[in-house]
């Protein structure tokens, strides 16, 4: 930490040095040099051996599968969570404290045992699984188990984004919309909705990033069979398991470097988003 | 990108606002009922059905089946070693939030906001991939394997690589808690502190911890659920050894797999009463956080 790499100031408060020079230190043992060995690894590697590994079929089944399954996922916690916490927020209903305070409940029950409780529920034989088997619709041990999962996984994410901003929404804004002459639902959409959707991405790219890496709770419910319902971390325990370093950690490679493009996409459209509105800001703070 | 669950002030917990009194900002009511039957039963199907059947599949063979479950040794030494895990990486996490919530929210530096994306890189990793680096490293064929081997330390499939996979999933919880809510306070408290004579550690004992109490506990509290609860991760490192390196939702999975259902639900309902006990502190936390901000504010 040269003086020369951060302008020289004048501190009054002292240990900016061992606090930063902690945090770079222990943040580059625990997380950077570890991942760098996932990039270091896969560059032993031709470009050759990388795609042939991460081009077998049942790779990009799984990855099909996890991308696919995870976006589809945020997507149906993005309208479910944005209507679930304009219900917490504006609407008063006996129980509601208790349902806000276990929202959570993903963020904090072990995936394993969201996984073997979803599975217990959704199999043929479960509570839900024994009404929908009737009806043809299998969702235990096929992807839309693995949809399942993810969903409620996520769940959390949107909500806790939406929440807060909802409840520093000014009213004056509705109150200026109805007295001009809009509609209920021409509030909604033209002026409530453009201040909720930065908001909003967030919480779908927070619920994308945590459903694609996910394998806890959706090894239970997915049946895991190849090229069917079995997902790409699943794929990296799979050749862990038979000592094939190299395909896992080339599959990794191949995951970080589609989720992070994708998080970035999602953080581009909210950058742009944020941009159209800043002429009309409709915030307290 | 903003943090998953930051500690918040949620509007309705001290005064109440009704917005149904006014037509500017009230639904038909038919567009009630509707929104809110589609979102509790959202809630119900894929939150609260799951937690119920927790707890009626673990009493599904009596409470006999259930004590011998928790009761038998490989289950406690998963319970022994699921705490040790926890006692050893939120106390770490913790130590390091506070050092970088300390230089990023009291100091201007460059590559600030690069710092805090790198800090949230784990919550974008999967989990199974923060297992895989540790084999890389400290695995039979990896960096530091033979070098480990030859002086007889075992990390992979071992309580160590358990640690370490559990330090990493839960490494951004305190620090992006810390960092918004140390930064909103700003450091004018603590520069009259040192102003008037206090030292460097007396002002953050004294100022800065007493301010950020509440975010902080909220912090470990999330942390400590993940560091139990955590799966992918630990699944790679461990090895599945029974009475060795099995942790609790690793001893949970066996049982399942074998198909003592009974014995597997047993085991996960004490994980769920921790998820429980978990969000009865984090509500509890979020209530006295309300409270000193009205205080702070009137």
């Amino acid at each position: 930490m040269s003086a020369t790499l951060f302008k020289r100031r004048f501190h009054v408060l002292p240990g900016f040095h061992l606090a930063l020079g902690y945090t770079i230190g222990y943040l580059s043992l625990i997380v950077l040099i570890p991942l760098s060995a996932v990039l270091l690894k896969t560059m032993t590697l031709t470009f050759e051996q990388f795609w042939t590994i991460v081009s077998a079929p049942r790779v990009v089944a799984s990855f099909k599968l996890s991308f696919g399954a995870a976006l589809i996922a945020a997507a149906i916690n993005a309208v479910f969570g944005l209507m679930l916490a304009w219900c917490l927020v504006r609407y008063s209903f006996p129980g509601k404290k208790l349902i806000d305070a276990l929202v959570d409940l993903p963020f904090a029950l072990p995936t394993a045992v969201a996984g073997i409780a979803l599975t217990a529920l959704y199999a043929p034989n479960g509570w839900i699984g024994s009404i929908l088997e009737p009806h043809g619709i299998k969702v235990a041990f096929t992807p839309t188990g693995v949809l399942v999962a993810l969903i409620f996984i996520g769940l959390p994410f949107v909500v806790r984004t939406v929440q807060p901003i909802l409840e520093d929404l000014e009213t004056e804004l509705e109150e200026a919309a109805a007295s001009l002459g809009a509609q209920r639902w021409q509030t909604f959409r033209l002026v409530l909705l453009p201040i909720l959707t930065p908001a909003l991405l967030t919480g779908f790219a927070l619920a994308f990033a945590r459903a694609v890496g996910e394998s806890g709770s959706v090894i239970f419910i997915a049946g895991n069979m190849p090229m069917v319902s079995e997902i790409a971390p699943l794929m990296i325990i799979t050749k862990l398991e038979q000592y094939d370093y190299r395909g896992a950690t080339a599959i990794a490679l191949a995951m970080l470097v589609l989720s992070f493009a994708l998080l970035l996409a999602i953080n581009a459209l909210q950058g742009w988003k944020a941009s159209q509105r800043t002429r009309n800001p409709g915030r307290k703070s | 990108m903003a943090a998953a669950a930051a500690l918040h002030v949620p509007a309705g917990t001290l005064g109440h606002f009704d917005y149904q009194a006014s037509p500017a900002t009230r639904e038909a009511n038919w567009l009630r009922w509707t929104l809110l039957t589609l979102s509790l039963a959202f809630f119900a199907f894929f939150l609260l059905l799951p937690l119920v059947a927790v707890f009626v599949e673990a009493l599904r063979k009596g409470w006999g089946t259930y004590l011998t479950a928790l009761t038998d040794p490989d289950a406690l030494s998963a319970i022994r070693l699921t705490l040790l895990a926890a006692a050893i990486s939120v106390p770490l996490n913790l130590v390091f939030g506070i050092a970088a919530a300390w230089a990023i929210a009291k100091f201007e530096f460059r590559g600030k906001q690069f710092l805090i994306t790198l800090i949230d890189l784990p919550f974008s990793v999967s989990p199974v991939i923060a297992g895989l680096v540790w084999v890389l490293i400290f695995g039979a064929q990896g960096w530091v394997g033979p070098w480990a081997a030859e002086h007889d330390l075992k990390v992979i499939f071992a309580v160590p690589g358990i640690v370490l996979a559990t330090i990493f999933v839960t490494f951004p919880f305190v620090a992006r808690e810390l960092i918004p809510l140390m930064e909103a306070q700003g450091r004018e408290e603590e520069e009259a502190a040192i102003v008037l004579g206090a030292t460097g550690w007396q002002a953050f004992w004294r100022v800065t911890l007493p301010n950020v109490k509440w975010g902080l506990l909220y912090g470990v509290i999330l942390c400590n659920a993940r560091a139990m609860g955590e799966f992918g991760a630990v699944s790679v490192v461990s090895g599945h050894i029974r009475g060795l390196t099995n942790t609790l939702p690793l001893h949970v999975e066996i049982l399942y797999n074998e198909y003592n259902f009974a014995a597997a639900f047993a085991v996960a309902s004490i994980l769920a009463l921790l998820a429980l006990v978990t969000l009865a502190i984090k509500t509890f936390i979020e209530y006295q956080h309300a409270r000193a901000m009205a205080a702070s504010t009137e």
